[in-house]
């Protein structure tokens, strides 16, 4: 097997066989696909290329270098762990839209220019969007039509920016873009709203939280991390984004500490993560661009386990409101140890995955001179560990009995749980492995005694405010409620301005209609009054009158034809 | 049906006991400091227990913030199908 076809294909054609395929060889077939290209993927070197002639310009579909690699590799991981997870569920169609949409995002990451982008782009949102409307609800139906609607406005500012760059450049090929003009300015918003910036984040929480228990594990994976390997493609060492990155990891987390729903918490803690990728990218040296892979490739995993412990959760007891739950660790103890996993990995934990690969885009940022983004980053490193570290087992396995008690989660849950965590430890206790697969050379050392205390120091401090705050009751309590965030504005306040438009439309409208009908009315009296009772129409005449009248109109249209 | 099995952490008593277990894990930690050398690339960060004061503070900082912010954007739960 080799590059001759783009990468992914596997996965979008089997996706869509899979309907066809009989249900006693489904599970056999679907797990392996994400095997078959993991072993293409594995089979690649950098450097090779596919092009093809199409649309009057050649198109590289297949481009290798160690950056496509080594998100390659974690998302045919993700795959094969998202077939395992969703082993249970027997409708085939969302199975088949998950593979087409893994497979159109690493078609994405292997797309050496813009046109097979843009496809591939496109292709994993509409594949996507049905993983929401899997959810099947009126919310859920509602939230993947913002969900869509801004995943293809991303896409059309994206082929907008090809098309500018076209124009100027004559070249389709995409590599370092940079901010400067429009056309740069274009793309970077098109994978400003996948990696969620600030203001651009919002259809992340909104929709994510709303599709199936097992829909949310598969979106978490992909559609984020394209944008981050998009942007450490085309705007590496663009130090504006250092800046927009420390804010993705600052804000979000405050909208984590007092959100109910707990799969919408792990929404707003991925998007407290990705600005780590982001400031990693705006450093842009070997050791940022490098810790930002890593920390993507890391995140893919525990953000998985997280939502897949949470998935569990939410298929046995039907919901994941942390007022609903607590005390689940007597029923499920051990999607519990799972979860708890997950969480010492998203927090940094020595021996767990966060530990080694944050760590990097941290001592970068120091190395760089960022004293104040520093010391934002450490306050994010802090609150992660208090909203998704803690927060997310406390509410939902621990904190006050629930009463809930219900089965363990399928055994297929807990294997793919069981492969993430591995995977999870794996890498926090051996680094070099997923060192050797970075794109720039690695000399970071995670493992010194310095690093090992003041990490823990940090941690087990965050811990006992959070305790402390529990224990005094000055921690806000989980309450049933909407927060409002950047979604307010279309989602209320233009549909306000529409609402008010559209009185406004209507008044005028009537307003105008009923000035035009008196108008008539007026001007209508005069004749009016020859048609009353008795008036000069309506009255009665002779026969000979008549007749009179008929010969002088007569006459008249006679003098008028010669005349005329 | 004969009664639910009483959980190790069902009891108040162990919960605080785990809780006093935490700070005195956190109290040897910053002790370490006498004996590391944590060599940092930021002066003030090398001072005593810096990274276990600053978590602290951080998450307190960090609550307090959250719960602010909650009396401005919270509304009720069918605030946008209403």
């Amino acid at each position: 097997m080799s590059g001759d076809l783009p990468i992914g294909i596997i996965l979008v054609a089997g996706g869509l066989l899979t309907p066809l395929v009989p249900k006693t060889l489904r599970g056999a077939f679907l797990l392996a696909l994400p095997v078959l290209t993991f072993a293409q993927i594995f089979s690649l070197s950098p450097g090779q290329s596919v092009s093809v002639e199409a649309f009057g310009a050649t198109l590289e579909i297949v481009r290798v270098d160690r950056l496509s690699l080594a998100f390659g590799y974690i998302f045919a991981i993700a795959a094969f762990i998202n077939v395992i997870f969703a082993w249970h569920v027997r409708e085939s169609f969302e199975q088949a839209v998950a593979l087409v949409y893994a497979g159109s995002a690493l078609g994405a990451i292997f797309a050496g220019d813009m046109v097979t982008l843009f496809v591939f782009w496109e292709l994993s949102a509409l594949a996507s969007v049905f993983l929401i409307w899997a959810g099947g609800t009126e919310r859920a139906r509602r939230a993947g039509l913002r969900y869509i609607t801004v995943q293809l406005l991303s896409g059309m500012l994206l082929l907008a920016g090809a098309a500018i760059r076209y124009a100027e450049s004559g070249s389709l090929k995409f590599e370092w873009i940079g901010l400067d003009g429009a056309g740069g300015a274009l793309i970077f918003a098109a994978i400003g709203i996948k990696c969620a910036f600030p203001l651009l984040h919002n259809w992340l929480q909104d929709a994510y939280p709303e599709a199936t228990p097992t829909g949310t594990v598969v979106l978490s994976a992909f559609t984020t991390k394209l944008g981050i390997y998009a942007l450490a493609r085309g705007f590496p060492g663009t130090e504006e984004l250092v800046y927009v990155g420390a804010l993705m990891t600052a804000f979000p987390i405050f909208y984590a500490v007092i959100e109910n729903d707990l799969r919408r918490v792990l929404s707003y803690s991925l998007n407290n993560q990705l600005g780590f990728m982001v400031v990693g990218i705006g450093l842009g040296t070997d050791m940022g661009l490098n810790g930002a892979v890593a920390h993507a490739f890391a995140d893919i995993l525990f953000k998985a386990l997280l939502f897949m412990s949470m998935g569990a959760v939410l298929f046995r007891t039907g919901t994941v409101k942390g007022t609903d739950l607590g005390g689940l660790y007597k029923s499920m103890p051990l999607t519990t140890g799972f979860c708890m996993v997950g969480a010492a990995s998203i927090s940094a934990f020595p021996l767990f995955s966060g530990f080694v690969t944050k760590s990097m885009i941290m001592a970068s940022a120091a190395e760089e001179g960022y004293t104040f983004i520093w010391l934002v980053l450490l306050f994010a490193s802090a609150g992660v560990f208090h909203h998704a570290g803690i927060k997310i087992p406390y509410f939902a396995f621990f904190s006050h009995d629930s009463g809930i008690r219900c089965k363990e989660a399928p055994a297929n849950m807990l294997i793919a749980m069981g492969v993430a965590a591995v995977l999870c430890i794996g890498i926090g206790t051996f680094p070099g492995a997923l060192y050797a697969i970075l794109p720039g050379p690695v000399t970071y050392v995670p493992y010194s005694a310095a690093h090992v205390i003041s990490q823990l120091q940090l941690l087990v401090f965050s811990a006992l405010a959070f305790s402390f705050l529990m224990r005094t009751g000055i921690y806000p309590p989980e309450m049933r409620s909407v927060n409002l965030d950047s979604d307010w504005f279309y989602r209320r306040l233009a549909r306000g301005i529409a609402r008010t438009a559209e009185h406004a439309i209507n008044y005028t409208r009537s307003m105008a209609t009923a000035l035009v009908v008196r108008c008539f009315r007026s001007a209508a009296i005069p004749f009016i009054d020859l048609h009353r009772p008795n008036a000069f129409l309506a009255r009665t005449w002779s026969t000979s009158g008549m007749a009179l009248g008929v010969m002088v109109i007569l006459l008249a249209y006679l003098l008028g034809y010669y005349v005329l | 049906m004969s009664p639910e099995r009483r959980y190790w952490l069902d009891s108040s008593e162990n919960v605080t006991l785990l809780y006093r277990i935490v700070w005195g894990i956190g109290i040897l930690l910053l002790l370490a400091d006498f004996w590391v050398h944590r060599h940092e690339q930021f002066g003030f960060a090398e001072f005593f227990g810096f990274h276990g004061f600053y978590g602290f503070v951080a998450c307190v900082a960090l609550v307090l913030t959250a719960k602010g912010l909650r009396r401005v954007i919270r509304r009720p739960e069918d605030y946008y199908e209403r």
